[in-house]
């Protein structure tokens, strides 16, 4: 059994009383930090966007960077994309399959498919796939940058590290984003009509025509922009977490971790809140 | 007792005539608890070499960050050829660095660029009316200068830290600066490499006619490349003045620090 004995002020440390710093119990302080802590680094989040809006509009535009990041954020990471979406379009023709067939809801199945993947799974899996592999690569590179002092030495030689770092990237990940999604979308409606085509003979034509019935652009567009901002969250906070970092080794990888963590979950909690601004001005 | 030695100028009391390149007034800088300087101040002329020495965690190179502007002081004023650096916006401060070089402490070559490029890398953003071939022509010239015109197409990684040390000056003076800035330049480097990078600051210095700032640790380096050497201890300039001046001084960290 736990002996719960309440803290007399006798059972205070003599050296404690008379300090200048006020005794504060640990229950207190441990609570009192990480809120203290988190609205710091929203502060800090907050000044770091205004520098980079300011770095960004004006020039000289650091074109050079953002074509190498077009291809580095963009162009490798569509691969990676692609195979998430393909995988996704399969699980959900096979799952979709199965439970409209319990319900002899089996000619909706095209539609289900081709709405959950333009909707939400496309663009979703799209922001989840780069907040893992763009997150984590902008992070650690800009960390290893920090802590080697190269992006001091950037500074040393009279160039703005968030115009020639920052700006480029961001802008390269809201850029990207809609494209990338664009990708995922097709390779899971692909792979969801291949799915069901094995099971039941029906041509590609078909099920575009049958899962397409009733949908307009609203349905398209929308959740396909979406994703610029979650391209927004990723790189501001991947680049944030990047530019901020201290310690060696250690804080790099503190920092690709961080970068994925919150970029994944600041893409959730956006998307929840993008859903519903979606369904009501695109109703 | 007086902590100064009385044979050396005093820190402050350095005149602020026309040659002086870069004065720093009365510096202090703290990171949350720590004090790591508490009231420096040093004055370098034009075409005179000052090394900062002292302890590790002195305050060495946050003082060199403070007079580039990567840091900013707490009080105090950080002067360029007369004009104050406090308070300036970030592209003004840009104006004044691109008269400023800086050999970082691990040289801090961008690891995506190659040596040639690591060179080219303020030219390219600061003399946009130079041709490629212009500056090529000019990048050759600057690893020449530093002894490495074979490894231009090298990645810093496949270069021994000397190497490094050597493209990192090469950078360093690629906008022609006339102050120039060295954070432990020969730290981390054998006895034979060190005494090729005094000997090429050293000619640098003749060639080149700028007003440097060394930080070091090294006694033997600063000796040979230094005008006047200024020690640092517990954020304050213990004192300041020729290696003979050090050398005779009765203050007891300066005795042991000679040691």
């Amino acid at each position: 059994m736990i002996d719960a004995k309440p803290i007399a002020i006798a059972d205070i440390d003599p050296s404690l009383i008379g300090r200048k710093t006020p005794f504060v119990p640990p229950t207190v302080s441990s609570a009192k930090g990480p809120i203290i802590e988190s609205l710091e680094w929203f502060g800090d989040l907050g000044l770091f966007l205004w520098q980079v809006v300011r770095a960004a509009v004006t020039p000289p535009y650091e074109f050079r960077e953002l074509f190498r990041q077009l291809d580095e954020i963009g162009s490798k990471s569509l691969p990676l994309v692609a195979l998430a979406g393909a995988a996704t379009g399969v699980v959900l023709s096979l799952e979709a399959r199965y439970s409209l067939t319990r319900f002899g809801a089996k000619s909706l199945l095209p539609a289900a498919i081709v709405f959950s993947v333009i909707h939400e799974t496309g663009p979703i899996i799209t922001g989840l796939v780069v907040s893992g592999r763009v997150g984590a690569g902008i992070g650690a590179e800009l960390a290893s940058m920090k802590v080697t002092e190269q992006i001091d030495a950037i500074e040393a030689s009279s160039v703005n590290p968030y115009r020639l770092l920052v700006a480029p990237r961001i802008l390269v990940c809201i850029l990207m984003l809609p494209l990338l999604t664009l990708g995922a979308d097709l390779c899971g409606l692909v792979m969801g009509w291949a799915a069901q085509a094995l099971v039941e003979p029906l041509s590609f034509h078909q099920f575009i025509t049958s899962g397409f019935k009733g949908a307009d652009f609203n349905d398209l567009l929308p959740p396909t922009f979406k994703t610029a901002v979650f391209g927004l969250i990723i790189g501001l906070i991947a680049c944030f977490q990047g530019m901020r970092t201290k310690g060696g080794a250690e804080g790099v990888g503190r920092a690709a971790t961080s970068s994925v963590v919150l970029s994944s979950l600041f893409v959730i909690l956006a998307d929840v809140v993008l859903v519903k601004l979606i369904i009501m001005f695109f109703p | 007792m007086d902590t100064i030695d009385q044979i050396a100028v005093k820190p402050g009391e350095a005149d602020v005539d026309s040659s002086a390149a870069v004065v720093a007034e009365d510096l202090h800088k703290s990171f949350g608890s720590q004090h790591v300087l508490d009231g420096v101040s040093l004055t370098v002329r034009r075409g005179e070499t000052l090394a900062v020495l002292g302890r590790s965690g002195s305050g060495k190179s946050v003082l060199l960050k403070l007079i580039i502007g990567l840091e900013k002081p707490d009080s105090g004023s950080v002067r360029i050829h007369g004009g104050d650096i406090a308070g300036l916006a970030l592209d003004q401060i840009g104006e004044i660095r691109k008269k400023m070089g800086f050999l970082f402490q691990h040289a801090a070559l961008y690891d995506s660029l190659t040596v040639e490029q690591n060179v080219a890398f303020p030219l390219q953003h600061h003399k946009k009316a130079m041709s490629s071939s212009e500056r090529e022509d000019r990048v050759r010239q600057l690893l020449a200068e530093v002894g490495m015109l074979d490894g231009f197409e090298k990645m810093p990684s496949d270069i021994s830290g000397g190497m490094q040390k050597r493209v990192g000056l090469a950078r360093a003076l690629a906008l022609e600066p006339d102050i120039l800035l060295l954070d432990e330049p020969t730290a981390g480097l054998d006895p034979i490499s060190s005494a090729e990078i005094n000997d090429l600051i050293l000619k640098l210095q003749e060639e080149h006619h700028m007003a440097s700032i060394v930080v070091t640790h090294d006694l033997h380096s600063a000796k040979t490349i230094a005008d006047r050497l200024a020690l640092l201890n517990k954020g304050t300039v213990v004192i300041e003045g020729s290696f003979e001046q050090l050398q005779e001084s009765d203050v007891e960290f300066v005795r042991e620090f000679l040691k």
